[in-house]
């Protein structure tokens, strides 16, 4: 077992996966002579060549417009978006096309396609690069959407993600990329979508968030527990299809619940959480659900930006405050 | 045979080109003079009489469809429905000119191309009447669903005939759009694409002078639309797209460049819709009589007909027949559209994933719990 950074692990993940299936190949603006922006892609071109790691022209919707159509034809096709903020000139392909054709054409027809994207602040980047989107997705009847939070989820998650039949719109957190290492098997393994995960177990509280927040969820709890909270982390790993049985057992067990999010806070997948635990855990829940959010603005600039994306210390007046009501 | 025969086609659009400018394109390719005349009589069609008789056939049996369909909306039978009328030749030669392992990408208005290749007419119904099934294209058909955004099947075309490349599959993919779509992003990515990665397609433009209202001069200043392919680095030719043996001779000479590994082509085919964008416009808002009145005057179908009859093809009572046949066929299909069996709700739900995940099954159980009380309540109410 190496011991691998997250953005490593989507590296193995790729190349775990192109050697065991020549139909997966990889597309993309810079994927190949130059490995990636963020070198998730480094090494492929050599091993598997041109026609298999292609570099594209510099069009987001061009990407995914023709790998729908190779997803179609049989092949499976792992597209790249260079950052979360040029995903909008595909949006178009992605909720207008890839995530109906299955339905459009009554099953005749489906799209096994992967749109990896990085997403997420705190790397402090340009404008465009540092957003969190997978409301939009999540709220896209026939796509999956997929966060990992670390290596070996990453790993896992995406070669299920490149198995699945219907499209996958897999965001990657930039800010946690090279934070930390994990050990991450050689082999090929997968993390089954749709299913959350605990990543600590606790009796007082659920924190509920993914990606990079699940980290600084972690944190956050850390810092509770010595204050005697005893929270639960839950790391939903896929947001579509979501797995709602972890959530409402925690926070029926719990009865409190923390939403740990980036993106802005208006109709965001948090949103969506707190309607569902209103629908099948009213009756368990001694306070309101906290909301720990980015705001509804466009996320700043970097010197603004350690005030946007939610620290542990936010979290943890989240985790407070629901106590305390 | 087939060689000659192409050499002919083309060369007579080079010997036409005026002006000399070498990036031009090449005049419109006419095979038929506007009363249905070889242009070349040496010219020699490798099509067979009895293909010629089906290729007019299948004319005729689209715009007997198309008004048959434009009534029924009319009458409330039918929702918005999107006519041919006009662009028989151009859908029908170019249609002729595929294989059944070639894929095919239509717009919203190839009816006639979608039929050539194997979806039946009460499917087409079905599918315009508001039921999805219409678009379950029968196993071992080639031909994608229907896109109702402009240009963006352009792309999937792209993909499909990229896919094919990569794995060594002899085939082509066309893809059909408008005149409209050429101002679109998807419509310049895909011939970029294309171009770039020399993918065995074939854009097919059918410039049919209107999108909805907006005339054609006010989509590009480019002098043809062809000309859009010299920029992605092929060919681009324009065609007579109200003759049917032009639009097949050129389409099929494209496919089997691209079959062939030579790369795309975009093909501008040069027609007009006679009838509205789609039965909610009403086209005497933007276009005069006049105007539309000359077109009918080229309408593809006499024309041919009288190609036919000059090469003793057809008479008098061919005809008759196969307006009689035309008008049976589409009458059985729609009696057939007409006795839809009741569809299950579950449908609404059943293909956005290839598995139901519980929220999904949780809605449709929803919905059937309101439905029975919903009966309930209507039968209390009797």
């Amino acid at each position: 077992m190496a011991q691998l950074t997250l953005v490593q692990a989507i590296n193995d993940a790729l190349k775990t996966e192109m050697r065991q299936d020549e139909r997966v190949l990889v597309l993309g603006e810079d994927v190949g002579v130059d490995g990636g922006v963020f070198r998730a892609t480094e090494g492929l071109l050599d091993e598997f060549g041109p026609d298999r790691v292609i570099d594209t022209p510099l069009a987001e919707s061009g990407i995914v417009g023709t790998a729908i159509g190779m997803a179609v034809y049989g092949l499976r096709p792992v597209a790249e978006i260079q950052f979360d903020g040029f995903m909008p000139p595909a949006f178009d392909q992605i909720v207008s096309h890839a995530a109906r054709i299955r339905w459009r054409s009554r099953g005749r027809y489906h799209v096994p396609l992967v749109i990896r994207a990085p997403y997420g602040g705190g790397i402090r980047a340009l404008e465009h690069h540092s957003e969190s989107p997978e409301a939009y997705y999540a709220h896209t009847p026939g796509l999956k959407v997929v966060i990992p939070s670390s290596p070996y989820e990453a790993k896992g998650l995406l070669i299920a993600s490149i198995r699945d039949p219907d499209p996958v719109i897999f965001l990657e957190p930039k800010k946690i990329y090279r934070a930390f290492r994990e050990e991450v098997p050689e082999d090929d393994y997968v993390v089954p979508l749709g299913q959350a995960k605990v990543l600590k177990e606790g009796s007082d509280v659920s924190v509920i968030s993914w990606g990079y927040m699940a980290r600084v969820s972690l944190e956050a709890v850390e810092q509770a527990e010595r204050e005697g909270i005893h929270a639960e982390v839950i790391d939903l790993r896929t947001l579509s299809p979501l797995d709602i049985e972890t959530v409402i057992e925690s926070v029926a067990k719990t009865g409190r619940c923390v939403i740990a999010q980036e993106s802005p806070l208006t109709c965001s997948f948090g949103a969506e959480l707190m309607a569902l635990v209103n629908d099948k855990a009213l009756l368990y829940l001694k306070a309101p659900l906290v909301r720990v959010s980015g705001f509804d603005t466009t996320i700043p600039l970097y010197r603004l930006e350690e005030y946007y994306v939610p620290d542990a210390f936010r979290v943890l007046r989240g985790i407070r405050k629901a106590m305390q009501f | 045979m087939a060689k000659s025969t192409e050499v002919k086609a083309k060369e007579k659009a080079k010997i036409e080109r005026k002006g000399g400018r070498t990036w031009t394109i090449p005049d419109i390719v006419q095979v038929l003079d506007d009363e249905g005349r070889l242009l070349d009589e040496d010219l020699e069609l490798e099509l067979s009489k009895e293909d010629l008789r089906k290729m007019y056939r299948w004319m005729v049996t689209a715009r007997v469809f198309d008004e048959r369909a434009l009534a029924l909306q009319r009458q409330g039978r039918l929702g918005t429905y999107a006519p041919l009328s006009g662009q028989e030749a151009a859908q029908v030669g170019s249609a002729w000119a595929l294989k059944p392992e070639d894929w095919m990408f239509p717009s919203y208005r190839e009816h006639a191309v979608q039929a050539i290749r194997g979806q039946r007419w009460v499917d087409i119904l079905t599918y315009w009447g508001g039921n999805e099934e219409g678009n379950r294209i029968p196993e071992g058909v080639n031909n994608f669903t229907i896109s109702i955004p402009i240009a963006t099947q352009v792309l999937h075309a792209v993909g499909v005939a990229w896919a094919a490349k990569l794995k060594g599959d002899r085939i082509a993919s066309i893809v059909y759009f408008g005149d409209g779509a050429t101002s679109e992003g998807d419509f310049h990515e895909g011939m970029n694409f294309a171009g770039v990665f020399q993918c065995p397609v074939v854009f097919f433009c059918q410039n049919n002078q209107y999108a909805i209202s907006v005339p054609r001069t006010r989509q590009t200043a480019s002098e043809t639309l062809a000309q859009k392919a010299i920029a992605y680095g092929f060919e681009g030719v324009q065609v007579d797209g109200n003759d049917l043996l032009a639009v097949y001779q050129v389409t099929k000479e494209a496919l089997e460049k691209a079959r062939s590994g030579g790369g795309p082509t975009m093909i501008e085919a040069i027609t007009y819709r006679l009838s509205h964008h789609t039965t909610a416009d009403d086209w005497t808002r933007y276009r005069s009589k006049e105007e539309v009145e000359e077109w009918k005057q080229k309408d593809p179908i006499p024309r041919f007909r009288k190609y036919l009859e000059s090469r003793d093809f057809w008479n008098e009572k061919d005809e008759e027949r196969v307006w009689e046949e035309a008008k049976a066929e589409v009458a059985q299909a729609v009696e057939e559209y007409e006795k839809m069996p009741e569809r299950d709700v579950e449908e609404i739900f059943k293909y956005t994933y290839a598995e139901m995940p519980w929220n999904l099954k949780e809605q449709l159980e929803e919905l059937r719990a309101y439905l029975k009380e919903r009966g309930q309540r209507e039968t209390q109410e009797e």
